[in-house]
């Protein structure tokens, strides 16, 4: 595994995208997910919203670390609560 | 209605999964980490967080090569699309003539692309190439390794010669599919040529030109060999797009750091234009599918 040159953060990052999608999966299996219409344009499943809230907060830690002074963390921060709110009212 | 859901389907797809693991997972992986180190080899490197991408979001060069690559993206969707329609739309229907239409049409589809490269390269040559003599002939002073605008207008004439043709042979199909029932009912109809082409033509065609678009969106998003064999990405830089700015970057520096970095957002780029893409495109069908069994 050293070809890979893992480092702490990025190791933290897959292994919680990774418990993510398992919890998802395990989610899904007791609860089949039902598609709705929430405040996005578009009806969604919970997948399709925690990708949308993935990549949304991917391009918002983009702009956070590219053009402002804050720390990556607060991005961070603010990912998390905004996917929250879009897996809840989505 | 109850749908009972089987399981067992998915062992079926364990080896792709293993094998995509391989393919691209891991390293993608490998990209995400070595973006946030720099790394000289195995044992020396050091951790650098999200310096290479405040770097690389703030490089002139490759905001520069990012806008380049919007502007060839759609310059080229919005010339190969309603030319390869047109062409779709006079292609021979049946006979030997529609089998050598689907030849010839094809034809430029089947070479590779370094090899398209070369032959615009020798074509548009001032001293032995026909085109690059010929408009030197009608009395402009055309060259490529110049002038950035007789670049553009030869790379993007290069692009549309080359994969015109797969939005043209995806529409021909699609044409080829649409019952002769509907040009009978609208025969009675006297409707006229547009209107065919309006309320009959396009919207059957929709699904195939939706394919077409996405394919080229990303293809052309990725160019890479035509452009680097034709200019080399000059004058200056003024052709450099997106692929050849990451190699020269990866490969030629060798800053395998700020490459990996840029890769990511290269690649976040195309996963939210292709997610938007198809998003919109289902929407669209489902509502259709919905208005239709409303009726």
């Amino acid at each position: 595994m050293n070809w890979m040159v893992w480092t702490m953060p990025t190791a933290g990052f897959f292994s919680g995208i990774a418990l993510l999608l398992a919890g998802m999966t395990v989610w899904q299996y007791f609860s089949p997910s039902v598609e709705r219409k929430g405040f996005l344009p578009i009806v969604t499943t919970r997948g399709d919203r925690l990708f949308i809230g993935l990549l949304t907060s991917a391009y918002l830690h983009l702009g956070i670390i590219g053009f402002t002074e804050f720390h990556v963390l607060v991005a961070t921060a603010l990912s998390v609560i905004w996917i929250a709110i879009l897996m809840r009212w989505g | 209605m109850n749908k009972i859901e089987s399981n067992k389907g998915w062992l079926f797809v364990l080896p792709v999964f293993i094998v995509v693991a391989f393919s691209a997972v891991i390293p993608l992986m490998t990209v995400v980490n070595y973006s946030v180190q720099d790394v000289f080899d195995a044992n020396t490197r050091f951790f650098t967080g999200t310096e290479w991408y405040r770097d690389m979001l703030n490089n002139p060069q490759l905001q520069g090569a990012l806008i380049r690559q919007f502007i060839f993206s759609f310059t080229i969707l919005a010339i190969e699309v309603p030319l390869g329609i047109l062409v779709a739309l006079m292609m021979p229907k049946k006979g030997w003539q529609a089998s050598l239409a689907l030849v010839l049409v094809s034809l430029p589809l089947l070479i590779p692309l370094n090899v398209v490269g070369t032959i615009w390269q020798v074509f548009t040559r001032t001293d032995i190439g026909l085109m690059g003599w010929g408009i030197r002939e009608l009395g402009y002073a055309y060259n490529i390794s110049r002038n950035s605008g007789d670049a553009w207008a030869t790379i993007i004439l290069m692009d549309v010669w080359h994969w015109t043709p797969l939005i043209a042979l995806l529409c021909y199909s699609g044409l080829r599919a649409i019952p002769e029932a509907y040009y009978q009912a609208a025969r009675i109809d006297q409707a006229s040529r547009w209107a065919v082409f309006r309320f009959i033509q396009l919207p059957k065609l929709i699904n195939v030109l939706v394919i077409g678009v996405l394919i080229r969106f990303m293809d052309s998003f990725m160019i890479y060999a035509e452009p680097f064999v034709l200019t080399g990405g000059g004058p200056g830089s003024s052709t450099t797009f997106l692929s050849q700015a990451l190699t020269a970057m990866a490969i030629g520096q060798f800053d395998l750091g700020p490459a990996a970095a840029f890769s990511i957002i290269y690649f976040l780029i195309i996963l939210a234009v292709s997610f938007v893409f198809y998003t919109t495109i289902m929407h669209m069908q489902k509502d259709k599918t919905t208005s239709k069994s409303g009726e």
